[in-house]
């Protein structure tokens, strides 16, 4: 009894059809969902458990603490992205459908960010507040997260699209994926330490969006040629 | 011009014109590599600066010139296989990474102990220096990547993908570590004069470029001909090369 | 010549560790590059050389 996705060859109708089938299946698993988050508050602890609780220290360390904390937070949740589907076979199906690939991975790359990048960035003020950060500080790191855990999910899906048929993929996908965060990494945090200061981050924002607008176009190509890499063994 | 092109994808042409090409290049890197390594050392002034650490230049940056374009050539070779899905460039792909990687290690370390005596730090945070390391750990992923599969092909697919992404991503990593090095460290000794450098100080830099690069050529033919016999070793003119015992 | 003599010249004005040590690694790594695929070669010859043996014996068995 194969589950029926309503096939209408229209982009929107698979893209819709495909984060709702993705939400409902994610919700059925909510430990998946909290753990990245768990992660992300519990390695925020960790600094001024490690070095000090001094608020002058942690206001400075707070960007790029925060930011860091999130990356981790990202990385760990890419697993959930194909790894059920490529065990049940419907990446495969997935691949081999008449619905354009297209919207077939942006559907499920919008998935893995409302469930991972969006509550990060909801729980960002929370522990920003933890660190001493100022209001405009916040404010930074949430527009920053906002703009840049999509990206981090398109990078990351394409380091995830190319170890799923592997075992034992955790250290290695951290490996792939860790350099290519660096740019989105040094800008985020660049805005928010110049937010504290006061300066405009107005050409941060817009160099994140540029990436973010990259990622949109080519990563998807990336994904679906890895796929198919993956599936062809 | 496809013929050529076409007969590039043989192994067994290509492991025949590598063989009377070798010798060559082998020769012209041992020449430029010697003349060049006595001029640094021997010859060449030390720096009103840096003093004699300056001659550390002559590895540094034939090392950080290799190490880009290894990368370059090697997500090139991968592009080739997979697009046209040859096996040859496969297997150049694959030979390039463990290469460019020492070579990359290499530009590292000259680079950090360059450092010492200059700036007085075993490490810096510097702009060429982190792109440096970044790209390491670039050739690293792309080396692990490959031992992570198991069938070749899929391994020489899998590896190719992630060195142009790797490639696209090149520019923009660059990119973002010189702007943050300008956000976090004054107005800095940069680690290679640029054009103020004279003739006696340049020509024997470009005669090292030359002889890392032939050198560059001569491992890179080297491995890929080991690999070939590898992959090809079912094959009549394989099994006539081993059974004859000739190199 | 631009040192006056071998003391001099392996002293390098003071900078004789970082220098050395930068030329030293060169050369290991250069060495390295080199050595590997011969070795990889002359496994890769002796292993089949016996494989081939095996199979020659197979096919004149049967």
């Amino acid at each position: 009894m194969t589950a029926q996705v309503d096939v209408k060859p229209v982009k929107r109708g698979i893209f819709t059809a495909m984060i709702r089938r993705d939400l409902t299946a994610a919700f059925r698993h909510p430990s998946d969902l909290i753990n990245p988050l768990i992660f992300f508050v519990v390695v925020v602890t960790l600094f001024p458990l490690a070095v000090t609780p001094e608020s002058d220290f942690l206001r400075e360390i707070a960007p790029g603490v925060l930011w860091v904390s999130a990356l981790l937070a990202t990385l760990l949740s890419l697993d959930m992205l194909f790894q059920s589907d490529f065990q049940d076979g419907t990446l495969e199906q997935m691949l081999l459908s008449p619905q354009p690939l297209y919207s077939t991975i942006l559907a499920k790359v919008a998935t893995h960010w409302l469930l991972s990048g969006l509550p990060l960035t909801l729980l960002s003020p929370l522990l920003a507040m933890m660190l001493f950060l100022s209001s405009d500080g916040t404010q930074a790191l949430m527009l920053t997260l906002l703009l840049g855990t999509p990206i981090l999910s398109f990078i990351g899906a394409i380091g995830s699209a190319l170890t799923v048929g592997l075992r034992k993929t955790g250290l290695l996908l951290s490996l792939l994926v860790l350099p290519l965060y660096i740019p989105v990494l040094i800008f985020a945090s660049g805005a928010v330490q110049a937010a504290v200061a006061g300066l405009p981050i107005a050409g941060h924002l817009a160099l994140l969006g540029a990436l973010l607008a990259l990622a949109v176009v080519l990563a998807p190509l990336a994904i679906a040629t890895a796929l198919r890499i993956s599936l062809s063994g | 011009m496809w013929r050529w092109f076409h007969k590039l994808g043989s192994p067994k042409w290509f492991y025949a014109i590598s063989g009377r090409w070798l010798p060559w290049f082998a020769v012209a890197a041992l020449l430029l590599l010697s003349v060049g390594t006595v001029w640094a050392l021997m010859f060449a002034p030390a720096d009103y600066q840096q003093g004699n650490s300056f001659r550390i230049i002559y590895i540094h940056v034939p090392a950080a010139f290799l190490a880009q374009s290894g990368y370059v050539i090697m997500a090139v070779a991968g592009a080739i296989g997979l697009i046209w899905k040859m096996k040859l460039a496969d297997v150049m792909a694959k030979c390039c990474a463990p290469i460019g990687a020492s070579f990359t290690f290499l530009a590292l370390v000259t680079g950090a102990v360059w450092g010492k005596p200059t700036w007085g730090a075993w490490w810096v945070w510097d702009a060429r220096l982190t792109s440096m390391l970044v790209l390491l750990f670039l050739y690293l992923g792309v080396v692990a990547l490959q031992s992570a599969f198991t069938d070749r092909n899929q391994a020489a697919r899998a590896s190719a993908l992630l060195s142009l992404v790797g490639l696209v991503n090149i520019p923009i990593i660059k990119y973002s570590v010189e702007w943050w090095n300008t956000l976090h460290q004054p107005a800095s000794l940069t680690l290679t004069e640029k054009p103020a450098m004279p003739a006696e100080m340049w020509v024997p830099l470009l005669i090292m470029v030359a002889g890392f690069y032939c050198f560059f050529t001569v491992v890179l033919l080297m491995r890929a001909r080991v690999e070939l016999l590898d992959r090809e070793r079912r094959t009549g003119w394989v099994k006539d090369i081993i059974s004859s015992g000739k190199s | 010549m631009y040192f006056e003599s071998f003391s001099e010249f392996l002293a390098m004005g003071g900078h004789g560790k970082y220098v050395w040590i930068a030329y030293g690694l060169a050369a290991m790594i250069f060495a390295l590059n080199l050595v590997m695929p011969m070795l990889k070669r002359k496994r890769l010859i002796v292993e089949q050389t016996r494989q081939l043996r095996r199979e020659e014996l197979h096919a004149s068995d049967s």
